[in-house]
Formats: structure tokens, sequence, C-alpha cells
């Protein structure tokens, strides 16, 4: 094919709007298998990636935010927790005051309990002493009595009508006391 | 031999420019000539397109993961683009499902052939060939009336051409404008559309070459020959230019696709 050829061909003037009908043929032949491989396998597929991909973000989300309610959750828990705990403290202390203060109370109930008890116990044995001491007092003086009337028995003697009043009146104390201790 | 397609015309002093008919290039299975202008590159790159696009796609999308390789989020960027972006804003969240295959093949059948355009050896946009076009919006055509007529059945015609809301006496106005917009029109500026712009943005790239070769090769002056880089600097911010109209065209027949589907479900909503 050389130069003048296409002067030839150029002198024709092919008209643009005229169509090859060969080309018409090829391109809707072609666009038609192509439209064929689209629908059959391109479009699905991408379709198919485009699903996947819309379930796997939508997932994470879920998961995400599932995982965060989760998370929350043991959080208020945790607080809860910690509330009830701290009210418990509080409670034992409280609890361990009072007890404390109970106890105080308690032994000093005892320790007033115990002088009490100690102090009449020294009242007790200060009375059996006194009594004791009486006993043994009024044996003393019996014989004391007793040692001094014979003394002055010895020496009224001499003065007899004094020593007979003596003697009378000692006798009749004697016997006083004697009915008296009777009637005791 | 496709790279030399360019018209060699000027040797004898006067510069030719290149026309259309360059567009159309040699056969490569010269014995389909006689239908037309046979088997030729364009449709090689048609066929190309479909196995790139087959082989890009399912290679990406074939093991999936979570968290995409370089490959598979370049892959379902764009697939989310026409997915999302085309679909589901123009057809509505209730609908757009079925439809997605149809817009995404749609999208980047068109989007690779018009690329093939600014790829060098490559360097024609399949769609500057009007039989592409054609093809493509005569299958969108197809599609939005059978989808009008499955959905409402043959008062589908009614709704289509007979605008709500509308005084009775401007009816017999409207019926036929709406008739030729919609049902002769709206096909035609879908195909032409597309074809138009590759076409001229293809006829741009030649007439770049051409002259640029012409200016340096064939003149002696040298100040033509710096004229002649300066056209090919030129066209190089055109060859950006061409760029960003592939990919507009590309979303363009794809959004109108998705407008026609549209309007052919919700006939009765408007």
């Amino acid at each position: 094919m050389n130069s003048t050829d296409f002067i030839l061909a150029a002198s024709e003037s092919v008209n643009p709007l005229l169509p090859n009908p060969w080309e018409i043929l090829v391109t809707g032949v072609g666009f038609a298998v192509l439209l064929f491989i689209v629908i059959k396998v391109i479009a699905p597929k991408f379709e198919q990636s485009y699903e996947d991909r819309v379930t796997a973000i939508e997932g994470g989300l879920e998961k995400a935010e599932a995982a965060q309610k989760e998370a929350e959750e043991t959080l208020a828990l945790y607080k809860a927790q910690l509330l009830e705990a701290r009210t418990e403290a509080n409670r034992i202390r409280e609890e361990a005051r009072s007890e404390g203060a109970q106890i105080l109370a308690d032994l000093k109930t005892k320790a007033t309990d115990e002088a009490t008890r100690i102090t009449e116990q020294s009242h007790r044995q200060i009375e059996a002493e006194r009594v004791a001491a009486l006993t043994s007092l009024r044996t003393d003086v019996g014989v004391l009595a007793t040692e001094l009337a014979s003394k002055v028995v010895d020496e009224a003697l001499k003065d007899d009508a004094r020593a007979q009043r003596v003697v009378d009146q000692f006798l009749t104390d004697l016997e006083a006391q004697q009915n008296a201790g009777a009637s005791n | 031999m496709f790279a030399f397609a360019l018209p060699m015309a000027s040797e004898e002093g006067g510069f030719i420019p290149p026309s259309v008919s360059d567009t159309h290039l040699p056969e490569i299975f010269p014995w389909f000539a006689e239908y037309g202008t046979g088997f030729g590159k364009q449709m090689v790159m048609i066929v190309l397109s479909i196995v790139l696009i087959t082989w890009f796609f399912t290679k990406a999308i074939k093991n999936p993961k979570l968290v995409p390789s370089k490959t598979q989020y370049l892959a379902e960027s764009g697939y989310a683009f026409v997915r999302n972006g085309i679909g589901r804003d123009i057809i509505g969240e209730k609908n757009f499902r079925p439809w997605i295959p149809l817009l995404f093949a749609t999208f980047f059948f068109v989007l690779l052939n018009n690329l093939f355009g600014a790829i060098p050896f490559l360097q024609i946009p399949s769609f500057s060939h009007a039989g592409s076009a054609y093809a493509m919006a005569i299958i969108i055509y197809g599609t939005w009336i059978a989808v009008g007529l499955k959905n409402h059945g043959i008062r589908y015609f009614k709704l289509a051409v007979v605008p709500s809301g509308v005084p009775g006496w401007i009816m017999p106005l409207m019926i036929p404008l709406e008739i030729i917009s919609n049902f002769i029109v709206r096909p035609m500026t879908h195909s032409l559309r597309l074809m138009a712009t590759m076409l001229s943005g293809h006829i741009i790239v030649m007439l770049a070459a051409a002259g640029a070769r012409h200016l340096i090769v064939v003149q002696d002056s040298l100040a033509m020959n710096g004229l002649g880089v300066l056209v090919i600097l030129g066209s190089v911010a055109m060859y950006f230019l061409e760029l960003l109209i592939m990919v507009l065209q590309a979303f363009v027949f794809t959004l109108l696709t998705a407008i026609y589907l549209q309007g052919a479900i919700e006939a009765d909503a408007h």
C-alpha cells in the first residue's frame, strides 16, 4: 500500500456518519460478550466483596460495642463492690468502737464492784476484829475487875461498913448483870 | 503499518490536510472488504478492550481481601464509581441493582476504547468510527424501550410521549415533539456525541502530526521548521485535553444510559 492509494482514498471523501456494518457487528457482539462476562463473573464478585466488607465492618463495630458495654458493666460492678466494701469497713469500725466502749464500761463496772467488794470485806473484817476485841476486852475486864475487886476487897476489909456496902453493891450489880445476860 | 497510515501526500509541495477517510485504516483481513472497509485495526482494538477489561477486573477481584491490595482497590474504586456515582444516584436506591453490570460494562468499554486514542501505535479511539457508536446506542436504545414496555406495558409509549401537567391545547404540539426527541433524536445524539468528539480529537491529532511533519520535513525555511516544533508542543496540550474529553465522554455516555433507563423504569413518575 503506497501513498498514492491514500490520496485516492482521500479524494473519494468518506462520509463519517456512514457506518461500516462489520464495525457494528463486532462492537455489538463484543459488547454482548463483555456484558455477559460482567453479569456472570465480575459484578457478582465485586458485590460479594462489598457485602463481605460491610459485614466485617458492622461485625467489628458490634463487637467493639459489646466489649465497651461489658467494660462498663464491669466498672459499675467494681464500683458497687468498692462502695459495699467501704460501707462494710465503716460498719466494722463502728462496731469495734462501740464494742471497745462496751468493754471499757464493763471493766469499769467490774473494777467498781471489786472495789466495793474489797471495801465491804474490809469493813466486815474490821467489824469482826472489833467484836473479837470487844469479847476479849470483856473477858480481860472481868479478870481485871475481879483482880481489882479482890484488891479493893482486900483493902476494904479494914473498913467494915464501907466494905460491906461495896460488896453488896457489887453483888447487886453482878446479879443484875447476870439477869440481863440470862434474858439476853 | 498502522503508524504510517498518516498521509504522505505532501511531497509535491502543497500541504494536503488529512481527511476523515484517513481514519479508515487498511484492513487486516482484506477479504472482508467487499462488505465495507473490512476487519481492521479498529475492530482488533474493540476485541482487545474486551480482553483487557475482563483480564484486569477478574484478576483484581480474584482473591478479594478485606483490606484490598492496590489493584483491588483501584478496581473496586472504578466499580464503586459506576455503581454508586452513576447507577445509584441516577436510577435510585430501589431499582439500580439489576443495571449495575450494564452500566459498568458500558462505562469501561467506552472508556478503554476512547483511551486507546491516547496510546501510541493504537492511537485511534474506537468510537471515532460511527459503526461502533451506533452499535452501542442501538443496544441501549433497545434496552430502555424494552424496560419501559416490561414495566408499564404498551401504556409506556403514552407515558413517554404525553407529558403530564400540560394544558390540553398544547398537546398537538408537545406529542410530536416528544416522539421526535425521545425516540428519534435521542439514540442519534447519544451515539453521535461520542463519535463526533472522538473523531474530532483524532483528526486534531492527525492534523497536528501531518502539519508538523510538513513544516519540519518539507519546508526549507528555518522559521517554518521552528513553527513545526511549536505545533508539536501545542499538540501535547491538545493531547491532555483529548485525554480529559475521552474520560468525560465515557462518563457522559454512561450517565445518559442511566438517565434513559431511569426514565423508562419510572415513566409514570413524571
